[in-house]
């Protein structure tokens, strides 16, 4: 007995081990192919990455600076949010060097379809709200952008308000490191306010969290 | 027993999905549209074709007591295997089923069939049997699918119908499959089973 | 021979009553609220009525006919409550053709396909209801604005509230009572609901034991609440709002009172109820939606086998 299940558990290992030495490099190809793609959508030019992570709020923020023939061309951060009606919701946000946002991809999002999964539609609200403006020219709240009903100028996604909220979070978050890369800002500072001032402002006078609130039954 | 008769009774009369009601779980969560529904439909279909002829070239080895856990480690290196294959050749493919295909491993279709023929078959026969129930879990997969996709996005295999906006998005949520599997599985047993 | 005997069985007891009267006296019990409706959104709300109608009433005879066959129902008029039922749940702005869905899954999902009437375990109208929402979230969470409520801008009183948008002061009670709110098109006319719901009462159609346990069950966990968060006007205004708005008085004197859907005796009714309260104002106040009703009552629906099954009714003759 104990021969049969040695053969069997060896020579499956065997096969696993064969199969993985014949993949491993197809899979890194594949993953650096997926970043790559993910970084040419949202930002101009470049031939050249350099890369740089950074905690912000306690959330791993990585931050591509990328530079053509020696310049630096733009930042790409990929950023999150946890904050999304349905989880995470991960962006890459690209900025130009004078601090305007190039464009955003969503790369992961659980929200509801047909309501916040309208995010990764083209022209959709958020991203005509954001694209080609630097945050600092639009109403900031505490210094941070703010979708309209939080007393901002981001155009939320119709009856999609935490779905909204959790995009222009992770913009914000991506606009803070970005702040700190190329600027060397101090990462509290650039975030504005700190989030428990946010929250506690939140919590006074308001039931708990609203949750795509326009929703009736 | 007839060779074509083992593989079309996988597909028609012992189909998993609308007959022997097995595999629901990935049934239900990958079939929000028919590329994926396929998608998973393929790679089940070929952790079973292998499983079943690897399993049954061992039957008579493999003590009575050890049979089970002997099984799952098989199964569960098929598994490993096509994932590690599937992340390196069909990245979006594997992007989109996620953690739906590490539980092929547990999914009761590999192992029903491992016990139920496999386990008392010849290794050709099984690997026959594993393409019939293979092909027919493929088929169930892809019409839910379709059907999910039609109904909830207007859309076939991603191209758009035009009709996206009136379509009743609840087709592509989880009590959408569950209606579909439900009405298909009517379907299915009045008019092909027969 | 002058005088025939005459042998029958059991039942020998019989009233007048058929299901296509106790079917008509809903519908009339729902015409104050049609009206009041009308008054406040429009003739929207006797087209969005009539598609429901007619709709119902089309599927259950096609599919009586042509899929499942055995007698027509459509004349005890319980197709026509199910569609004036399922309008009641809609915004007036809803387009025709989603109308036509929801009376094709109300009708054809949630009563036919258990087996027709009786036999339906969930409520056929929020059955196609919930499937609307769900299917088609923007059509079915814009409502048309009403004059004399510009506070709230479109949203309901509720996910105004949700929202913190909105205080209960500037709200009215008034608005309540009379309707000038946006809402679904049965919702919104509390005093025209409560008159319905006296009729019914007095055509011994439903006892009181269902709305009233919903309801109080509603407010005292609005009070339990209001305590928590500082009382005062909160103490009555919070009940006050909660028992008046959204889909409540609908929802229980007209939905969670269907014969089919709810328990066969008093005592399982009022647990019944009791539960419906309880996860309508989960909901509410730390759920996802605005409104809970809906979904309180289905899953309060598929309890009632267990309720009835510890809950016997008491049979006669026996210990």
């Amino acid at each position: 007995m104990t021969a049969v299940l040695l053969g069997i558990t060896f020579v499956s290992s065997a096969v696993v081990g064969l199969v993985n030495m014949i993949t491993v490099e197809p899979i890194a190809q594949a993953q650096q192919a997926a970043k790559e793609a993910a970084l040419k959508e949202v930002l101009p030019e470049f031939d050249q990455t350099a890369k740089e992570d950074m905690l912000i709020d306690e959330l791993t923020t990585t931050v591509y600076t990328a530079s053509k023939e020696g310049e630096v061309s733009g930042y790409a951060v990929e950023t999150l949010s946890k904050n999304g009606f349905g989880g995470e919701v991960r962006l890459m946000v690209g900025f130009t060097t004078d601090g305007k946002i190039y464009n955003i991809n969503v790369l992961q999002q659980a929200e509801t379809p047909g309501l916040g999964t309208k995010m990764t539609e083209e022209g959709n609200n958020l991203i005509t709200s954001v694209k080609g403006f630097n945050p600092a020219e639009k109403k900031l709240v505490d210094g941070r952008l703010a979708v309209r009903k939080d007393g901002g100028d981001v155009d939320a996604l119709t009856a999609a308000t935490i779905s909204s909220r959790a995009y222009v979070d992770a913009v914000n978050r991506a606009w803070a490191a970005y702040k700190n890369a190329a600027q060397g800002a101090d990462l509290t500072a650039a975030m504005g306010a700190t989030s428990a001032d946010a929250v506690a402002a939140n919590d006074t006078a308001k039931e708990p969290v609203a949750q795509e609130g326009e929703k009736n039954e | 027993m007839n060779k074509l008769k083992i593989v079309l009774n996988g597909i028609i009369r012992n189909n998993p999905t609308f007959v022997l009601v097995l595999g629901m779980c990935p049934t239900l969560g990958t079939t929000t549209s028919a590329a994926n529904g396929m998608g998973m439909g393929l790679a089940t279909m070929s952790v079973l074709i292998m499983s079943n002829f690897f399993i049954s070239l061992i039957k008579n080895i493999v003590p009575d007591k050890v049979r089970i856990p002997a099984f799952i480690v098989v199964i569960a290196s098929f598994v490993t295997v096509i994932q590690m294959l599937m992340q390196a050749f069909v990245p979006d493919l594997y992007a989109t089923l996620g953690v739906f295909i590490p539980l092929i491993v547990v999914n009761c279709i590999i192992l029903g069939r491992a016990e139920a023929f496999a386990s008392k078959n010849s290794p050709f026969d099984s690997l026959l049997d594993g393409l019939g129930i293979g092909l027919g879990f493929t088929l169930s997969l892809t019409t839910i699918g379709s059907v999910r996709e039609i109904l909830g996005s207007g859309a076939i295999f991603g191209y758009s119908l035009g009709i996206a906006d009136k379509m009743p998005l609840i087709f592509v949520l989880a009590p959408g499959a569950f209606m579909v599997l439900g009405y298909l599985m009517v379907l299915f047993n009045k008019f092909v089973k027969k | 021979m002058a005088n025939k005997l005459i042998v029958a069985p059991a039942p020998h007891v019989q009233s007048d009553r058929s299901t296509a009267l106790i079917m008509r006296d809903v519908v009339i019990a729902l015409i104050p609220a049609l009206a009041v409706s009308t008054y406040v959104f429009g003739v929207d709300v006797l087209f969005v009525t009539a598609v429901s109608v007619l709709a119902c009433v089309l599927f259950e005879y096609l599919i009586q006919k042509f899929l499942v066959g055995g007698a027509l129902t459509i004349n005890n008029w319980s197709a026509v409550v199910t569609g004036v039922l399922l309008a009641f749940n809609l915004p007036a702005s809803i387009p025709w053709w989603i109308v036509v869905i929801g009376a094709l899954v109300s009708i054809g999902i949630a009563k036919m396909t258990f087996g027709g009437i009786g036999k339906n375990p969930f409520n056929p109208a929020l059955v196609g209801r919930v499937f609307l929402l769900l299917a088609y979230p923007v059509q079915m969470t814009s409502f048309p604005t009403v004059e004399g409520c510009d506070a709230l801008s479109g949203a309901t009183m509720l996910a105004a509230v949700k929202q913190g948008a909105v205080g209960f002061d500037a709200l009215g009670i008034q608005n309540l009572l009379i309707g000038t709110m946006p809402g679904s098109m049965g919702e919104v006319a509390a005093l025209a609901l409560l008159l319905g719901f006296v009729y019914l009462l007095w055509r011994k159609v439903i006892t009181w034991h269902i709305p009233v346990t919903i309801l109080g069950t509603m407010a005292v966990f609005a009070f339990l609440v209001a305590l928590t968060r500082g009382g005062g006007a909160l103490l009555w205004q919070m009940p006050l709002f909660h028992v008046l708005a959204g889909g409540a008085l609908l929802g229980s004197i007209y939905m969670a009172t269907d014969y089919s859907s709810s328990p066969m005796t008093v005592k399982g009714g009022v647990i019944f109820a009791f539960g419906i309260g309880v996860i309508t104002m989960l909901i509410r106040l730390w759920g996802a939606y605005p409104e809970g009703m809906s979904f309180a009552i289905l899953i309060m629906n598929s309890v009632v086998p267990l309720i009835n099954k510890y809950v016997k009714p008491k049979r006669f003759g026996v210990k």
